[in-house]
């Protein structure tokens, strides 16, 4: 027994360290994370929690508490990494966090630095107190009903930008490889990209090209500093520092066995001074510093924690809460100034996806991840631009019927949603079936025809794609028919369209299908959307509720 | 100190490139200079040149394909449609089938079968909308078991998400778990084809892919009202192998229907007369508008096909659709049934 212990002994001390463990739980995480992207598809999704991650995500959940005073569905997750944090601090950020992970691969492939040049980089920088700035700004905004905190949260960062920015990549590779292949002789069908992308084959995302670039900026600020985001810009970070202050483990510096070399620094993740008073706020409890001691004088622990040798709250003065404060109180009212939530000045364009509650309800939960888009078969929901909801509804879902349609029986929005921005409805309640019948349809807003753009009405030539197209029953688009000589000479029938908007459920088939492209003869705007009292179109609906 | 140096690098000897070495450099670049030249300036017919003088050169040229021709002789040319009435979808199938000689007579074993059902909605198949899986996965066995062929796939190009279309409306699994494979329409799949005599899709893009070494194809249409061209029966099937912006069509629905009787000439053309939209077509949407015609038609002449369902499933008396006349002017087949087929109750 003794003389395995001697042969295995060496190995197990070499091989099973905790930053070992810890490289393979990142892995585990960094693999989950992007199963469940992948997964977020409509024949894959059979009942998977692909939102997992956003739903263990503290700051979701204290931000739409904040926001809307409930906790909605699955995000009281949340607290299983509050307790985390409480037990062993950061350990989200440097085991879990799959932007973290990124950042931390992308720093250790590309640093050349030198170790004294390390050593210094490492060290903790007063600049570190801008993410619980970032943090306090972001939470009073929510307080107030503007839920920001999608723009800068990791995860949430992560999923929109693998959503709307490297999935058109991927479709654009997909094709080419297909067509490459195909033409060399390779069953063309096994790279077919609708195999690999829900429903289109290639999904184009409006604006995802900005997304990219802000997700891959803070990526490639690792060459200059190490965890540039994870050290001064993460409010989720932020956040959980402010838990680990009191987190019952913690690095702790034996000061009798510590010689002052510094060489703890050499990758400490957080920069969280392990080799003075250790800034416990800061450590990512990557575990990287007992590696490196040469002496043994660090170890992670709960008992004999030398209280003299730690620092535990974060580095923020009076004077900055409350800066960071007063900026949190301007923030919110200023992002509405131009009035375009509920105001005179709402756009007619912003059309939300079915199962959406009212618009100012709708920011206050919606995080910005993006899981709609990724999961709409049609390719139909976009990230907003400031054209449709303004600087506040940047990059929440809005649909695009130039794109494509809502598809009838499809509630797969609702089903991702993590927040219930998009509250989940069953195909019944969208369609208005069952014992929805009284409340009728989900309606998402209400078509219009532009009678000097379509071609029966302005130009005598035969059409009516709209009306073929649209999916109620009786049609929601009538035809007014008339037989008539055209310019030429011969006569033609022509169905001149009309929207009946009692039946018009505002699902975009007609604007998508018109063959007037660029500028559709009939296109829906948001008036009438079933969600919003405010922007009802009729008195009452002319329609008698359906039989059984 | 007799070694002392006057200049410190007195003895130093460089590397120094010889007259040799500089004309080697000239004449490789003289040669380098003198093929770009060639390439960019010997006229347009030299071999390797690149000149581009009209900047028609550098469009793409795609060369369009032509489809074979599928048919097959019935067994009694003078019973070109045969219709099964009465019984479950099996029955009702194979009277038709027996009527115009059987469906061994038209395939043969090893053939790779190609089905093109209506799958153009995401839409369940009580609704009428689009071809019922029953009657897919009932042909699929047949021509697996029955008639030995060697593969059966089926394809469509839907108006919605193909995956949800086949997914939802049954089709996909049917015809999956009786051992077919579906093709999807990725953009690859699509290549121009050459349809002589056609008007509007003369070159038009056409979901190829799935026709790679497809020596018989079956179109399997359910029988529709359809708002611009009155019904959506067997020929409009064939719309959903088009590709491009395909909704200009509908500025001369009767045309391009007619063209597309000529664009393909399947072996066997099914028209599943079990459940019909009688209106509210082509999406439908309300069961109430799906009627039970009891009657499936499997024909070798599409168009009297065609007239025979529309007279009597959509149960339109009177003048038949315009494309039905202007195929028949194409040569794709008769109007009149009349003595052409075959009823088996």
């Amino acid at each position: 027994m003794s003389r395995l212990r001697a042969v295995i002994g060496p190995v197990l001390n070499r091989w099973l360290r905790l930053t070992r463990v810890r490289i393979a739980s990142q892995v585990f995480f960094f693999t989950l994370f992007v199963l469940a992207v992948w997964a977020t598809w409509t024949s894959r999704l059979g009942g998977y929690p692909v939102s997992a991650l956003l739903e263990l995500d503290p700051l979701v959940m204290f931000s739409t508490v904040l926001a809307t005073g409930y906790v909605y569905k699955l995000l009281g997750w949340g607290l299983i990494i509050v307790v985390i944090t409480f037990l062993f601090g950061r350990v989200f950020c440097n085991w879990m966090c799959p932007y973290g992970t990124l950042h931390q691969f992308i720093g250790w492939l590309f640093d050349n630095r030198s170790a004294t040049r390390r050593i210094e980089q490492n060290r903790y920088h007063p600049v570190q107190f801008l993410k619980y700035s970032i943090l306090i700004v972001f939470l009073l905004m929510s307080a107030m009903g503007a839920l920001q905190i999608g723009l800068l949260d990791p995860i949430v960062m992560m999923y929109r930008a693998m959503a709307t920015f490297f999935a058109p990549i991927l479709d654009t590779a997909l094709g080419r490889v297909g067509g490459a292949t195909e033409g060399l002789g390779v069953d063309g069908s096994l790279l077919d990209t609708l195999k690999f992308s829900p429903g289109v084959e290639h999904r184009i995302f409006v604006g995802s090209f900005w997304i990219g670039m802000i997700f891959l900026f803070f990526v490639l600020m690792n060459l200059w500093k190490p965890r540039f985001f994870c050290r001064f810009v993460c409010p989720l970070g932020a956040l959980l520092g402010v838990i680990a202050s009191k987190s019952v483990f913690r690095i702790n510096r034996l000061v009798d066995k510590c010689t002052d070399c510094n060489l703890c620094l050499l990758r400490c993740e957080g920069a969280s001074d392990p080799q003075a008073q250790l800034r416990q706020a800061e450590c990512f409890a990557c575990m990287n510093c007992i590696d490196d001691c040469p002496e043994n004088a660090l170890e992670f622990t709960a008992l004999r924690q030398d209280r003299k040798q730690v620092r535990p709250y974060p580095d923020l003065s009076r004077r900055k809460v409350v800066f960071a404060g007063a900026l949190g109180l301007v923030a919110a009212p200023a992002l509405r100034n131009d009035g375009r939530v509920n105001d005179e000045n709402f756009s007619a364009k912003m059309i939300r996806p079915p199962g959406s509650v009212e618009e100012s309800e709708f920011l206050e939960r919606c995080i910005k991840c993006d899981q709609c888009l990724n999961v709409c078969p049609t390719n139909v929901l976009q990230p907003a631009t400031l054209q449709e909801g303004g600087i506040e509804a940047v990059w929440t879902p809005v649909m695009n019927f130039r794109i494509a349609h809502c598809q009838l029986k499809c509630t797969l929005c609702s089903e991702v949603c993590p927040t219930g921005a998009i509250r989940k409805i069953e195909v019944a309640e969208k369609l208005g079936e069952g014992p929805y019948r009284e409340q009728g349809p989900v309606r998402l807003g209400t078509a219009f025809i532009d009678t000097t753009r379509c071609l029966p009405w302005a130009n005598q030539v035969p059409c009516v794609v709209c009306e073929e197209v649209c999916p109620v029953a009786p049609k929601a688009i009538q035809t007014h028919d008339e037989e008539t000589k055209d310019v030429f000479g011969k006569m033609v029938i022509l169905y001149k369209p009309f929207i009946v908007p009692d039946l018009c459920i505002g699902c975009g088939i007609c604007e998508a299908e018109c063959p007037v492209q660029d500028q559709p003869a009939v296109y829906v705007t948001a008036v009438g959307e079933s969600r919003s009292k405010n922007r009802k179109l009729l008195l009452r609906s002319r329609t008698p509720v359906r039989p059984i | 100190m007799t070694n002392r140096k006057k200049y410190p690098h007195e003895d130093y000897r460089g590397d120094y490139y010889s007259r040799r070495d500089v004309i080697k450099r000239l004449l490789a670049l003289g040669g380098i200079g003198a093929a770009g030249a060639y390439l960019a300036y010997a006229p347009e017919d030299y071999p390797g040149s690149l000149r581009d003088q009209s900047g028609l050169r550098g469009m793409p040229v795609e060369v369009p394909f032509r489809l074979p021709d599928f048919r097959v002789e019935p067994a009694n040319s003078s019973i070109q449609v045969g219709i099964g009435r009465g019984g479950d979808t099996r029955t009702m199938l194979l009277k038709a089938l027996d009527a115009i000689g059987g469906l061994t007579h038209f395939i043969q074993p090893g053939d790779v079968v190609l089905l093109k059902p209506n799958v153009a909605f995401d839409r369940s198949p009580n609704l009428g909308a689009t071809t019922h899986p029953a009657i897919i996965d009932t042909l699929v066995r047949l021509l697996l078991v029955d008639a030995r062929a060697a593969e059966v796939r089926v394809t469509d190009n839907p108006i919605e998400s193909p995956a949800d279309c086949f997914a939802k409306s049954g089709i996909g699994p049917a015809a999956e778990q009786a051992g077919g494979r579906i093709y999807l329409p990725d953009p690859n799949a699509f290549e121009l084809l050459y349809t002589p005599g056609a008007t509007l899709i003369e070159q038009w893009a056409f979901l190829k892919r799935p026709f790679k070494n497809v020596n018989k194809v079956i179109g399997i249409a359910p029988a529709k009202d359809h708002n611009l061209c009155h019904a959506s029966l067997g020929i409009k099937n064939w719309y959903g192998l088009l590709g491009g912006r395909r909704n200009q069509f509908h500025q001369d629905i009767h045309e391009i229907v007619s063209d597309l009787s000529i664009m393909i000439r399947p072996t066997l053309t099914i028209v599943d007369g079990t459940r019909v939209l009688m209106e509210n077509g082509p999406t439908g949407g309300d069961p109430s508008n799906v009627r039970d015609g009891n009657a499936i038609l499997v024909g070798v002449d599409p168009v009297a096909t065609d007239a025979w369902a529309f007279e009597h499933l959509l149960q339109r008396p009177g003048r038949l659709p315009d494309y039905l006349y202007m195929a028949e002017q194409k040569g794709s087949g008769k109007v009149n049934y009349k003595d052409r087929i075959k009823v088996v109750t």
